[in-house]
């Protein structure tokens, strides 16, 4: 039987999806004779690969490199899933918008809550430019399938992944649909 | 008082004009141009040309020609002078001792007068406002009168069942059926309420109404009061309108004192007292029941209906609540009777209704119209066309109202034919729009009136209306997609059927008649569609699945 | 008052005559679902997330308010009142900063309830992200207004259960804020009798217990409904 590409990421998020997933314990035994992991925090691989099947999407889109990731991805991957509250809704990575835009965070940040060297990073090349907003993936790109909780638990993780790579579209119930 | 001493008082007053008039405007619009001095002026050149003892200025209220402000018209010859300066009033009181003005002449005969049907500015622009006498000399308070003599309450609201009147606050609710509604309404508390929260951008018919003819509103409510058997009315109007206010209290003031208004009014046991209230600015107070909260001290929101104000309304009693210009017209029907104001207008729609005509038209200013007159005629004929090139559209109703295409030009003026065509009656604002306007922008713009006049109690409309005028702003920033159209639509119809109010209920309305008219310029504002559609849930684009 | 038969999702029921269509199907185990609603306090009909269908009239009624009626038929679950809801709690969670993980009230919260009852699974609107405060002026309670969604129902318990009507709202539109006395620090609003009764009305985590942190803002609603009963039924009286 075929495997199912599959490809995680994490844009502007704590990686607590990504801990979550870890913690599908044995089951992940299973799922990976399923799969192969083609592009992934967890495994070594440095360019977003072509033709990749499902792509589990942690954090909001917060920067230009989170940008221009998420639209390699969505244009390289056929089923594209928000993996957790950040992508989804931007939660915690978007509570900074209410501040203002990017220049107006960073002088939030760096200057005027500072009181050791404030100064605003800055090392063009190195560190990604911040977008004015944080926003969730499906506002940047098409979004397929939407994965909700911070950290979605280990099981509904699993509900959602284990009809997927057998070919059936996953029907979480609705109390498997609640943030937070 | 008697009918003959009202007369007599007429009489008099009219005995004591002198024969010549020269009428200046101090309404609101030319009292901005300045007109005040130039009343001072020709009051001054009338004693200087020795022409006292049978030359009057006469300050009066609408004269309708706005855009000619300010206005000076000479009685009895008629001749009508614009945009007059204070330094042409010398001139202008010269004609009358065969001189030459260089003021300019208007031609009154023009279809923009000729075409006008008076009933509720008869006295517009005649008589001084600030005199209850004037109004006296016109016949005023003679109905209110001959009501209380001669017609018992359920007469009256028989008498204004019959005339076809109908609620010229823009949803159309026969007048005599409401006034009947609350007629039977056992309480003994009952209250009368005008609404002149006139609100829609570009409507002014209300205002002019007031500071032109404040008397007639008054009567209006107190046949009204009689009908319906209330003692108590207040006026409620907003503050922006400082004129207005003031030309009501002088009428109040000077009402009170001659026994038209107060306790046992013309010796009856009619009681009956208006009051003042001032609204705040917000435009959803015009909406009756966030009105009865305002009233009532509170903060103005609207509550679901029912119960209806004829039943539960101001302090839960039964009140009835109509807009200026339908009071206007409460007087001229009793005089002159219901079949005569029937014989005026359609099948369904009677009698006359003012527009305030603004925008891309030549002539700007109050038109009253018989209903069923074509927006053809009154745009084009009586407007004079558009200055700058053609007629795109005609916007009634203001922000609950919708455009009217060109192309529907010919359709007559009532309630049902506009209600067709996706806009409304309204209360009267028209605003004629002519080929550079951009419709998008219009229908933005009338949304972000209404995101920033919702009340914010329900959901959809102070939600709605804010993610609509986003969408909207991103369509005409050239951001958007067919996505985002029809995100807009959706939006468009849960606020419509959602709301609690009409406020919210109308706010799509701009939306949905440019969609229905002017979709091409939504489109030509659309970025092309992203190239990969989420696939259906139908089909799973994976290997698994494939096989 | 005569009892009245009408039939709500098809199903035959009979209700006193002065029940709304919300009481009427509670009774009758058929689930509406409601947000500003709220037992003991008057109904206000502004979440619009109870409309109803009612046959043979065009409009939309709310069941909280509107009364049943002989012989009335009810739809509560069409297609279309499913996505109206939907639509309605995805444009209150555009609308503040409603972030359930770091909410006190998170597992305890009406909305983040609605939104499971509803099937929203993302939000389809563009966020607002408005700059809202938090007032923690006052010496037990605070309110954020990032999480408020205007229900009024602190305004209305304030009022109506505890008299002190310390609660209004001020301005309009998306710049509606819920405030004490005259738009006071909670702290100085000196109309505040420290009741907490709005804390327990509140449906998100707007209002809470001071101390509390992320998901430990339990409200108690049973507390209005004993409150209520032992007044209409007089039991603190000999």
């Amino acid at each position: 039987m075929d495997r199912v590409k599959m490809a995680t990421v994490w844009l502007g998020g704590c990686s607590g999806c990504h801990m979550s997933f870890l913690d599908m314990d044995e089951w992940l035994v299973d799922l990976a004779q399923r799969i192969d992991l083609v592009y992934s925090p967890l495994v070594d691989v440095k360019e977003y690969p072509e033709d990749v099947d499902v792509c589990l999407v942690e954090g909001a889109v917060a920067n230009d490199e989170n940008l221009h990731l998420v639209r390699r991805i969505r244009a390289r991957t056929r089923l594209v899933i928000s993996f957790g509250d950040c992508a989804v809704t931007g939660n915690v990575t978007a509570m900074r918008n209410p501040l203002g835009v990017a220049l107006e965070v960073l002088k939030t940040s760096y200057l005027d809550k500072s009181n050791l060297h404030p100064a605003i990073p800055s090392e063009p090349e190195i560190l990604p430019v911040l977008l004015d907003q944080v926003r969730p993936v499906h506002a940047v790109i098409p979004v397929d399938y939407y994965l909700q909780g911070c950290p979605p638990p280990a099981d509904r993780i699993r509900a959602v992944l284990e009809p997927l790579v057998n070919g059936v579209w996953p029907e979480l119930p609705l109390a498997e649909r609640r943030f937070g | 008082m008697e009918l003959a001493e009202l007369k007599e008082l007429a009489d008099k007053e009219k005995a004591e004009q002198k024969p010549i008039r020269i009428r200046c405007c101090t309404a609101a619009g030319c009292l901005s141009s300045n007109s005040q001095a130039v009343q001072q002026a020709l009051t001054d050149a009338v004693t200087t040309a020795g022409l006292a003892d049978r030359v009057e200025v006469l300050p009066v209220g609408c004269m309708r020609l706005c855009c000619e402000g300010p206005l000076v018209q000479v009685d009895p010859d008629g001749a009508m002078y614009g945009k007059v300066d204070p330094g042409q009033a010398a001139s202008i009181v010269g004609t009358l001792q065969g001189g030459q003005t260089e003021a300019r002449v208007i031609d009154t005969n023009m279809p923009f007068f000729r075409d006008q049907v008076s009933i509720v500015l008869e006295n517009s622009g005649r008589i001084n406002p600030e005199r209850i006498e004037d109004y006296l000399s016109v016949g005023g308070y003679q109905a209110l009168l001959h009501v209380l003599r001669e017609m018992t309450p359920n007469q009256v609201v028989e008498t204004m069942t019959r005339s076809g009147l109908r609620g010229r606050g823009g949803a159309g609710y026969p007048t005599g059926v409401k006034w009947g509604l609350i007629a039977k309404q056992p309480a003994t508390q009952k209250f009368v309420i005008c609404n002149a929260d006139e609100g829609d951008p570009g409507a002014f018919m209300d205002r002019s109404v007031l500071e032109s003819d404040p008397h007639r509103v008054l009567e209006g409510m107190a046949i009204a009061a009689y009908a319906i058997g209330a003692s108590q009315g207040f006026v409620y109007v907003r503050g922006e309108y400082p004129l207005a206010i003031h030309r009501l209290e002088i009428a109040l003031r000077q009402a009170r004192k001659m026994g038209v208004l107060g306790t046992q009014i013309f010796e009856s046991p009619f009681n009956f007292r208006i009051d003042i209230r001032i609204g705040a600015g917000a435009f959803v107070c015009g909406e009756e029941t966030a009105l009865i909260g305002s009233i009532e001290g509170k903060r103005g929101t609207p509550r679901p209906r029912p119960p209806y104000p004829t039943e539960s309304g101001l302090w839960q009693a039964p009140t009835l609540i109509n807009n200026v210009e339908t009071l206007a017209n409460v007087a001229p029907i009793i005089t002159r009777g219901a079949e005569w104001y029937a014989s005026i207008g359609t099948a369904k729609s009677k009698g006359t209704k003012v527009f305030a005509l603004a925008g891309k038209v030549r002539n700007t200013g109050l038109v009253e119209v018989p209903m069923g007159i074509t927006l053809r005629k009154i745009v084009e004929e009586m407007g004079g066309g558009s200055p700058g090139g053609s007629i795109k559209a005609v916007q009634t109703g203001g922000p609950s109202g919708g455009c009217i295409p060109a192309s529907a030009l010919d359709t007559p003026v009532d309630y049902e034919s506009l209600t067709a065509l996706g806009s409304i009656m309204g209360s009267g604002g028209m605003i004629v729009m002519d080929d550079a306007t951009k419709m998008v922008d219009v229908a933005k713009f009338f949304m972000e009136f209404c995101m920033d006049e919702s009340c914010g109690k329900c959901v959809p409309c102070r939600a709605g209306t804010v993610q609509m005028y986003r969408l909207l702003a991103r369509i005409v920033e050239g951001e958007a997609t067919a996505a985002d159209v029809a995100q807009l639509e959706a939006l468009c119809d849960l606020v419509r059927n959602t709301s609690l109010c009409g406020l919210g209920q109308s706010a799509p309305n701009p939306v949905l008649s440019t969609l229905r008219y002017f979709r091409e310029e939504y489109n030509a504002l659309l970025q092309p569609a992203p190239p990969a559609p989420p696939p259906s849930n139908q089909r799973i684009p994976l290997p698994v699945a494939r096989g | 008052m005569n009892s009245i038969t009408l039939t709500i999702d098809g199903k035959l029921i009979s209700a006193p005559g002065d029940q709304t269509i919300l009481e009427a199907a509670r009774e009758n185990d058929i689930h509406i679902p409601t947000l500003c609603n709220l037992e003991g306090i008057s109904a206000v009909g502004a979440c619009r997330v109870c409309l109803v269908e009612v046959s043979g009239s065009n409009r939309l009624a709310p069941s909280c308010l509107t009364k049943v009626a002989e012989g009335m038929q009810v739809q509560t679950a069409t297609d279309r009142l499913r996505e109206y809801r939907k639509m309605i709690v995805e444009l209150l969670f555009a609308e503040r900063n409603h972030i359930c993980s770091v909410c006190v009230a998170n597992g305890n919260c009406e909305l983040q309830d609605l939104a499971v009852t509803v099937g929203m699974d993302h939000v389809r609107y563009e966020y607002q992200y408005p700059s809202c405060s938090v007032d923690v002026t006052h010496k037990e309670f605070g309110v954020d207004h990032n999480r408020c969604i205007l229900c009024t129902r602190c305004v209305r318990v304030c009022d109506e259960v505890e008299g002190a009507h310390t609660w209004d709202v001020s301005g309009r539109g998306m710049q509606s804020r819920v405030i004490t006395d005259l738009n006071q620090p909670w702290g100085t609003a000196t109309s505040c009798t420290s009741c907490g009764k709005c804390v327990q009305a509140c449906p998100t985590g707007a209002l809470f217990r001071q101390g509390s942190t992320v998901a430990e803002m339990k409200k108690d609603r049973e507390l209005l409904d004993f409150l209520m009963t032992a007044r209409e039924k007089k039991q603190w009286i000999g």
